[in-house]
């Protein structure tokens, strides 16, 4: 099965593989193609989620099991620029339409990027190398996170508002795809085109690569791999505070429960993909984003036991993910 | 004790909970290759990875020319010139083997003529340029190991055990490729193949249960058979 | 409850700190032992035996935390099998001890099923791996829990009937007159029946687990915990003993998840299976002190009374606090759970040992 699976393109053949199992089940080509394209734009924004948290892990050892608070606080800080731009959003003008997403987007991010240091100076640095402290601090800090995000914008459900140029569907024949969804799918592309660039094309990303295989072998070469984590840190954190963003206009109502919900699907893309790896995050990513929207549609009621399912049968098959980092 | 480039002063260092070494002092002279021996387990590795800083002594010190370098972070003893060849060789399996070598290199960019006497020395170098270092045989990797420590002059190579499961024939490939690099720095070299050691090494320590038990000249002790027996016959016993 | 812990562990000169924790648990132990004598208001009662109920489940936790080093996030995941496997037969047989031992033994056997099936999958790698797929499986069932409501009464839950013994209405014993003898001022009725089948199996399971940490076993996996390649290197098989341990905290879990169910007449996903649970249980044993077993009763006692009264302090502080921006949303009592948090933080950052930890190093030879 496995010399099969290699001459298709080896495990990044997976998704393709299950797009045409449920192309059979489902029978309808337009209906096939409106899921596939919600599944491929929640899995790129699942996908930014997760990239940076394998990252993270992959460079220091270290599992933030607070990540989804960067998630958490993405969304909700983009709601709020949104709303407060509603003018913009509003307004006739393509141009102000996207500047006023662009803006709520780069409002999340930041903060991501800025809340991630601070992060990583208070809560990770004193507990790097001793998993048990790390998980219960992260976790720790996750619950203050939350209680934090109630306490600013209170329990209730926050409705958000989507820029007038991405409301709707564009209709292909008789195949409607949501605008969002093209553009989710669209942003999730540009990012990871400019990651893998950044890491296979610049000294930095070299640095990366190296210390996630042998982080003492980087340092016996005269790097500091610790300023380097910082900056894996907070991008990682940016990231997922623009997952979040993206994932708020994507549902278009959202509440303080969204991180823990959506924790438990980017740990599940990263268990799948590998940890470490942005490859292995985006397939990940793509497979449950896919078998999530499919098994949504065909079995409603089991689509987050479906993606555990796909995760226990990666790891009975490949116990370290699909494509896990390779470790010196 | 002039023109020493290394020096340890009664170096202590706990693992864990593990006490392994017991008061190091070793002064390595500038130049040539010397050899630090010792069976499994006597503190050799620990010794190399004390002066990196990768772990950390607890009593002693380590200076390096002026450098004090006991309690500085490894990328700055690095960055002082001091290369280091792992045991594991450190070699990044997911690396072509050119990106291997431009990440040694403090700027990132490759001496051309340099890196034509190290292709001199280790063809497969050249050979194996753009391919992944993962594919290497352990021989290569251990050329790509050493290649990588002198993409620049060092003031001192530290080598961990460079022959361990490589075949004779290597080995003796390594032993011309040794000598041209001691011509320009100083390596301080672990070992348990005394063959090799022997034909390297100008000074010679020899380490057991974390303390130094003998240091001179290799050409004294490679002459002397009952020293040799007295001091490595538990270590060498199989190597020979 | 605690006179067995005492002897349990080997004696040769128990220093004071040590002694001081075995007072305060023989103290609490006496005072949950006669809670209905003691606190004679209705709620105390319900205090009492989510102590209980809370000590065997922090201290099953605290075999796999403190005496591994692993973090699962799947014990309530195994907990709420207990307690749903009891109600489910409960609801579906009527009030019956052949429901509780049937229904009960069922989701006993699953959380022992799950507990092989996760520990083979992922105990081989890393303890941060384990954390994920603990809790990856635990919010799977959560959500399976309040989806497949036709059998478990989704987000609601569902009520039930205990057996005839537990009700209030039972007499235990009658005086002349056939009405319900009293002790103390104490009608020993169904409910004190109630609270003594809570009370007598949480202390028979508690005393299973000082007997499992002071055998052999518990040996063995202090030595994994301390240096697991050297315990490897000698030739004890880590894998088999941490999914053997892991089990073992499992179908303990599950057990008193069973208790549970029959004692509240009620399950539900906020009861049985929530995360709050597994936060608070985080929560008692690290206060308590991860790796002492006897830590679980502090633990749990501190954290009952700290929610209790944390909550009454928040109000009083955000009634001073209410002209000032945000802070007064901070101390509201319902954001009790940040102050916990931080308190969490701090607790692992500066007494990674616990309360019992802590006392217990005082004043020994170390």
């Amino acid at each position: 099965m496995n010399a099969l699976l290699d001459r298709v393109g080896g495990v990044y053949a997976l998704p393709v593989i299950l797009a045409i199992l449920a192309f059979a089940a489902i029978g309808s080509t337009s209906t096939w193609v409106t899921l596939t394209a919600a599944g491929l734009a929640m899995g790129m924004m699942i996908f930014l989620m997760a990239s940076g948290l394998s990252l993270i892990f992959g460079l220091m050892d270290v599992l933030n099991f607070g990540h989804s608070a960067f998630v958490s606080f993405g969304a909700f800080i983009a709601a709020s620029v949104l709303a407060a731009l509603g003018a913009w959003l509003a307004a006739d003008s393509v141009l102000l339409n996207i500047a006023a997403l662009m803006a709520a987007i780069a409002a999340a991010t930041a903060f991501g990027a800025l809340a991630g240091w601070g992060f990583e100076r208070v809560i990770v640095k004193p507990v790097y190398k001793d998993h048990l402290r790390q998980i219960l601090i992260t976790m720790g800090a996750l619950i203050v996170a939350e209680q934090l995000l109630l306490a600013i914008w209170g329990g209730t459900p926050i409705a958000v508002a989507r820029p007038a140029f991405l409301t709707g569907s564009i209709i292909i024949g008789d195949v409607a795809i949501e605008a969002y969804r093209i553009f989710a799918l669209l942003l999730g592309l540009v990012v990871y085109v400019g990651m893998y660039l950044a890491l296979n094309r610049t000294r930095i990303g070299l640095l990366i690569r190296a210390g996630v295989e042998n982080r003492e072998m980087v340092e016996s070469l005269g790097f500091r791999i610790d300023r380097l984590f910082i900056g894996v840190f907070m991008a990682g954190s940016a990231l997922a505070a623009m997952g979040g963003a993206m994932w708020a206009g994507y549902q278009s109502l959202i509440t303080p429960a969204l991180g823990q919900e959506l924790m438990i699907i980017v740990f599940i893309v990263v268990i799948i993909g590998g940890l470490g790896s942005i490859q292995g995050s985006l397939l990940g990513a793509i497979l449950v984003g896919l078998m999530t929207n499919y098994v949504a549609f065909l079995f409603p009621k089991l689509a987050l036991a479906s993606n555990m399912l796909l995760m226990m049968a990666v790891l009975l098959w490949r116990p370290y993910g699909l494509k896990p980092a390779v470790k010196g | 004790m002039s023109g020493a480039i290394l020096r340890l002063d009664d170096v202590h260092t706990d693992i864990g909970q593990y006490h392994i070494l017991h008061g190091i002092s070793l002064n390595v002279p500038e130049g040539g290759v010397h050899v630090l021996l010792g069976r499994n387990g006597a503190g050799k590795t620990t010794t190399l990875r004390t002066v990196m800083g990768l772990w950390r002594a607890r009593k002693g010190a380590i200076v390096f020319r002026h450098h004090d370098i006991t309690a500085m972070p490894t990328p700055d003893i690095a960055r002082l010139g001091i290369a280091y060849v792992p045991e594991n060789m450190g070699i990044f399996g997911g690396l072509t083997v050119e990106e291997n070598m431009r990440l040694a290199s403090t700027t990132g960019r490759f001496d051309d003529e340099r890196l034509g006497r190290i292709f001199a020395l280790f063809p497969a170098i050249e050979k194996f340029w753009t391919s992944q270092a993962s594919g290497l045989s352990g021989g290569q990797k251990q050329m790509l190991a050493i290649a990588r420590a002198i993409v620049e002059r060092r003031e001192l190579i530290l080598i961990d055990e460079p022959t361990k499961g490589l075949a004779p024939a290597i080995i003796r490939a390594m032993i011309g490729a040794f000598r041209e690099i001691a011509t320009e720095t100083t390596i301080l070299l672990v070992e348990q193949n005394f063959l090799f050691a022997r034909s390297l090494g100008r000074g010679v320590a020899v380490i057991d249960d974390g303390r130094i038990v003998h240091h001179g000249d290799m050409a004294a002790l490679a002459s002397d058979e009952a020293l040799q027996t007295r001091l490595l016959s538990l270590s060498l016993a199989e190597h020979q | 409850m605690t006179a067995a812990s005492i002897s349990a562990t080997p004696t040769r000169r128990v220093p004071a700190g040590r002694l001081a924790v075995y007072a305060i648990v023989l103290a609490i132990g006496l005072c949950l032992a006669f809670a209905p004598f003691l606190f004679t208001d209705v709620r105390a009662a319900e205090v009492a035996a989510r102590i209980c109920i809370f000590i065997v489940l922090v201290a099953s936790y605290d075999l796999l935390i403190g005496y591994t080093g692993i973090v699962s996030f799947a014990h309530t995941m195994f907990f709420g099998l207990g307690a749903y496997g009891a109600a489910i037969a409960l609801k579906a047989w009527g009030p019956g001890w052949d429901a509780i031992l049937l229904g009960g033994g069922a989701g006993v056997v699953a959380a022992l099923v799950l507990a092989v099936l996760i520990g083979l999958l992922s105990l081989r790698v890393k303890a941060i791996f384990f954390a994920m797929v603990t809790l990856a499986a635990a919010s799977v069932m959560l959500v399976l829990a309040s989806q497949l409501s036709d059998i478990t009464g989704g987000e609601d839950g569902f009520t039930y009937q205990a057996p005839r013994l537990f009700s209030p209405a039972f007499k235990l014993f009658e005086d002349a007159d056939g009405k319900v003898l009293r002790l103390f001022d104490v009608a020993l009725n169904g409910k004190v029946a109630a609270y003594y089948f809570v009370f007598l199996s949480s202390l028979v399971l508690f005393l299973l687990m000082l007997r499992i940490v002071a055998s052999p076993m518990g040996t063995v996996l202090e030595a994994i915990r301390e240096n697991e390649m050297r315990a490897e290197a000698i030739g004890y098989k880590v894998v088999a003993y941490r999914t053997a341990i892991f089990c073992i905290a499992a179908v303990i879990a599950a057990t008193i998840g069973v208790v549970r169910a029959v004692w509240l007449k009620y399950t539900g996903p906020e009861v049985a299976l929530s995360f709050h649970i597994m936060i608070d249980i985080l929560l008692m044993v690290v206060i308590g002190g991860m790796g002492t077993i006897v830590g679980a009763v502090i633990g749990v006692v501190v954290m009952s009374l700290a929610q209790f009264y944390l909550k009454d302090l928040m109000e009083v502080a955000a009634e001073a606090t209410a002209g000032i921006p945000l802070l007064p949303d901070l101390l509201n009592p319902d954001r009790w759970l940040l102050w916990l948090g931080v308190l969490f933080i701090l607790l692992v950052y500066f007494f990674p040992a616990g309360i019992a930890g802590t006392l217990m190093n005082k004043g020994s030879a170390r």
